[in-house]
């Protein structure tokens, strides 16, 4: 480009900056489409700016260090990592700091191998097919495995930090996972944690914020509740707070799906016909009919929820083999 | 004497920005890229080394080229070249193939004539390279 040119121009606007990017509608539908998130939301608007920044300063002959992008998000299960990720990728990619902008979603599984030997290239693969992106290791801890020396995991690890030290340019890293197990994943790794610029802590949602989201969730399917559904389902979300396994904007998405099953059980039993309207609302009765009303009490029937309330996360949580 | 074979190899050596950039067009088309090396360019020799796997679902020429360079370093003074693989249904087989590593010195053929019954002549091929030294130490200066 006409770098000498620009060089010579000592005011920039960086609005101007910030409009050419067309960052401005990442950042606003992060803002609009995720709810709540303040922390996280205002922490990608602080690396965008430097970001922008930073791209200005080069213009201007001003040299500053390429940024370390590398960056960790930790927060409870459901709290939308995966789709900040996503948002993220797409505004490294629209600030030129990521050449593709797509995003390689990866777990132990896909670099750990299972044999001597195996690890490496199966590594190197991943690595490769997510270089010009983003490489996305959810639950990133379980690469390190302490009680097993034998473990492949710190192959996969020495082969991934290699690569984000070298290769800064063509990757940028994402870990994300449980706040405690990350930090305990970090003790252990202090060369991960130092190269990792960029900690991002996910809240939990409150309720009303819960709330918000099974609307959001409901207007995307072409549902709704009617009012009295949703004084319930406010109810709901303090009860199912209390339970064991609750994984946020996650478990309201199943508990949406089982009240869409059992409104769907109700208008195929009724026998009458139906129009649109009924097929749209979900009644105070379809929200009622979870368990979590009828034993509000969690600690005394916590050994049977297993078998009333079929909820596929519950069985998320890994076990350490 | 300069081997051409495949793509581009009547032009001047491909700089690396020039290789990345007709990588990004391989993967651009879907194809799937495979580095290979060898020290026996015989034209007949369509069977080279394999540097590792062939590469499928890359977005991006930076894992191509930081293979090239590992191919590079394990194997200094060889032919490398870069194939790309179009798996679409109909076309099943390389589309594109293009030297990006030669020795420095390419000694070239000898045409071999072989008297056979009847005074008649067979011809064929020979590398000085190859009929010179071992495999592996072919182009080692």
């Amino acid at each position: 480009m006409n770098a000498p040119e620009k060089a010579r121009i000592d005011t920039i606007d960086l609005g101007a900056e910030f409009r050419d990017a067309g960052i401005a509608e990442v950042l606003e539908a992060l803002e609009h489409d995720l709810v709540g998130l303040a922390p996280v939301k205002r922490r990608v608007r602080e690396i965008a700016a430097l970001l922008l920044v930073d791209r200005v300063r080069q213009r201007l002959g001003l040299s500053t260090q390429a940024p370390s992008l590398h960056m960790s998000f930790t927060g409870n299960p459901g709290t939308g990592k995966t789709t900040v990720a996503l948002r993220m990728a797409e505004i490294l990619h629209r600030l030129g700091y990521s050449r593709r902008g797509h995003v390689v979603a990866v777990t132990r599984d896909d670099l750990v191998g299972q044999y001597i030997g195996h690890t490496a290239p199966k590594t190197k693969e991943v690595l490769k097919r997510a270089m010009g992106g983003v490489l996305f290791i959810d639950e990133a801890y379980y690469l390190y495995r302490p009680e097993n020396e034998r473990d492949y995991g710190q192959e996969a690890i020495e082969i991934l930090l290699q690569v984000m030290e070298n290769q800064r340019d063509d990757l940028v890293v994402i870990l994300a996972g449980y706040a405690d197990r990350m930090e305990h994943f970090f003790a252990s790794n202090p060369g991960m944690k130092s190269r990792i610029a960029h900690h991002v802590d996910f809240p939990d949602y409150h309720d009303g914020e819960l709330g918000d989201i099974a609307e959001r969730m409901l207007a995307q399917w072409n549902y709704r509740f009617d009012p009295a559904a949703r004084l319930a389902f406010a109810e709901y979300i303090t009860l199912r707070r209390q339970r064991p396994h609750f994984a946020n904007a996650r478990s309201i998405r199943n508990a949406l799906d089982r009240m869409r099953l059992r409104q769907a059980l109700r208008l195929f039993e009724q026998g009458n016909p139906l129009d649109a309207d009924a097929l749209i609302t979900l009644t105070e009765a379809d929200v009622r009919a979870s368990r979590q009303f009828a034993s509000p009490l969690p600690a005394t029937e916590s050994d049977d929820v297993r078998d009333l309330d079929f909820d596929p996360e519950r069985d998320t949580d890994r076990i350490d083999y | 004497m300069r081997i051409t074979q495949g793509c581009f190899s009547f032009l001047p050596d491909l700089s690396d920005a020039q290789i990345t950039a007709q990588v990004h067009y391989c993967l651009r088309q879907g194809w799937a890229v495979a580095i290979e090396y060898t020290d026996d360019p015989h034209p007949r020799n369509t069977y080279w080394n394999m540097s590792g796997l062939p590469m499928f679902d890359l977005q991006d020429p930076a894992g191509v080229i930081s293979e090239l360079n590992a191919c590079r370093r394990a194997n200094p003074g060889t032919y490398i070249r870069i194939n790309a693989f179009d798996p679409t249904q109909g076309w099943e087989t390389v589309r594109m193939s293009f030297i990006v590593q030669r020795p420095d010195s390419e000694p070239g053929f000898r045409l071999v004539r072989q008297e056979t019954r009847g005074r008649s002549l067979h011809y064929t091929m020979e590398s000085y390279a190859v009929a010179r030294h071992p495999e592996g130490t072919r182009y080692r200066a």
